[in-house]
């Protein structure tokens, strides 16, 4: 189940909101799921600018290549060095300890540009059928 | 280009088990049912099965059926004994792979012929073409009539055992036996593609979903194509399409050791001769990353003087714990220790050419 405080971009990634202005971003439980065992998570340096949905780094399945978009602009703060070791947080806890970026918003109405839970959902249940 | 693609007689089965259906060679075929990484270290430790009844039979019977082989085969198929079985390419007149495979001695005058399953037509093509010695061989393409599951990890002996009459334990490598399979007229082959203990079971192609789930109930797991690949890679074995093609030699792919070149009436003799002498510029490599990075087909081998290849296959290693990849570079750069860098889209990463297999699994001696 897609948690009800997030915010979801079509690319299936989400933002969580910590502060007015710092979110964490990561990808969806779909996404995780879609991709299979991730081996290998490439995400930017910190201090980089992002802009919104654009590419913001690479993740590596068993399978295959996908490009990663972040969900808001800003810049990079924190990335999860985790990942490095265990990319395979991304599979157990995608929305917890598989987090990817904690970045710093240049602009909170972005937030806007992203769904609700429901309307991820919905989004979903679509590209399931 | 909308081809209907084809299932296996397990097809329901895979889909009850939640396998995830993919394309491949034709055949919708489960690419996982769980994780690719969990079904790859369950048939390293216990025992997995795999379903390849996409893969071709092709029965080659007749006093002409030795001679025929042999004429097509790197291998003399006169020479095989009964019982046995060799890895092989199929290879044109220019030396090109058409497919690998093994070939299987049934019978005196009695072969069984493995093709890959986007081969399947060109082999059986391949060896009618050259079906016109003086005595021609019976060529039945019986790809339909039976399942193939491969039942491969270190426990597949133990499993099959209690649900056969014949003493698996004295079925060699690269040997089979025919026996009942509770009940079934099957062929237990003691070979694989995981580099890992195993048979693969050939049988009929209604008693295969029966034989599965039975399989399973005895401890063995679903493991699909996406695990098969991974397995493979680790012991260091080619896949046609993929590393090896009609555009590459036998020299080139670094499989002279099964080639025989040297044999009267063999098709592809004379280039592979000429290969062999002339010596070849490219040559298949198994690599390490010694960076970090995951190479993948079609990406370029880069050393100081430009592109010197191309990576051919290449992933994550579960059972190491490290990205391995093989490709074809310039044969100076094919020693083992040789260095070069992997353009992993745009990213120059450091690798090392190492020898194959990545994996070599215990031996029961060894233990």
């Amino acid at each position: 189940m897609n948690p009800a405080d997030l915010r979801y971009s079509k690319e299936h990634e989400w933002l969580r909101m910590e502060s007015d202005d710092v979110g964490v971003v990561g990808i969806t439980e779909f996404a995780a799921d879609s991709l299979g065992d991730v081996v290998f998570v490439e995400l930017p340096e910190v201090g980089t600018e992002l802009a919104q949905f654009e590419k913001m780094g690479e993740i590596e399945s068993v399978k295959a290549v996908s490009d990663l978009f972040t969900p808001i602009s800003g810049e990079v703060i924190e990335r999860n060095e985790d990942l490095v070791d265990g990319p395979e947080k991304v599979n157990d806890s995608p929305f917890h300890f598989g987090w990817m970026l904690r970045v710093r918003i240049s602009d909170t109405s972005e937030v806007d540009n992203l769904l609700s839970a429901e309307e991820y959902d919905a989004l979903i249940s679509a590209e399931e059928a | 280009m909308t081809e209907e693609l084809r299932r296996t007689p397990l097809y329901d089965t895979h889909v009850e088990l939640g396998g995830r259906m993919v394309p491949f060679s034709g055949w919708e075929m489960p690419i996982q049912y769980d994780s690719i990484l969990l079904e790859t270290r369950l048939v390293r430790f216990g025992v997995g099965l795999f379903d390849v009844s996409h893969m071709g039979r092709v029965e080659v019977n007749g006093p002409g059926a030795g001679p025929l082989l042999s004429s097509v085969l790197s291998i003399s198929a006169m020479a095989l004994r009964e019982g046995s079985a060799r890895y092989n390419v199929i290879c044109d007149e220019q030396g090109g792979i058409i497919d690998d495979g093994i070939v299987y001695r049934k019978g005196e005058e009695r072969f069984l012929v493995i093709p890959n399953a986007g081969n399947r037509a060109a082999v059986y093509d391949w060896i009618v073409k050259w079906n016109i010695g003086p005595e021609p061989a019976e060529i039945v393409d019986v790809s339909d009539d039976f399942a193939m599951i491969a039942c491969q990890g270190p426990a597949a002996e133990f499993i099959l055992e209690p649900l056969t009459s014949v003493d698996l334990s004295q079925v060699r490598p690269f040997r089979y036996a025919d026996a009942k399979l509770d009940g079934v007229d099957t062929m237990f082959a003691r070979t694989g593609y995981t580099g890992e203990d195993g048979f693969e079971l050939i049988l009929p192609s209604g008693s295969a979903e029966r034989i599965w789930s039975l399989l399973m109930d005895q401890g063995a797991i679903a493991a699909g194509l996406g695990a098969r690949d991974v397995l493979r890679m680790e012991a260091g074995l080619l896949l046609h399409g993929s590393d090896m093609s009609t555009e590459v030699n036998p020299y080139e792919a670094a499989l002279e050791r099964f080639v025989r070149p040297n044999r009267r009436r063999y098709i592809a003799g004379e280039a592979l001769r000429r290969i062999r002498d002339e010596g070849v510029n490219k040559r298949m490599v198994g690599f390490n990353m010694v960076e970090r990075g995951i190479p993948r087909h079609g990406y370029a081998i880069l050393a100081e003087s430009g592109q010197i290849g191309e990576v051919t296959s290449g992933g994550y290693s579960p059972t190491l714990d490290r990205s391995i990849g093989m490709g074809y570079v310039q044969t100076d750069y094919s020693t083992e220790g040789s260095r070069f860098k992997i353009d992993i889209r745009g990213r120059s990463v450091e690798a090392e050419v190492t020898s194959l297999p990545f994996y070599t699994r215990r031996r029961r001696s060894d233990s």
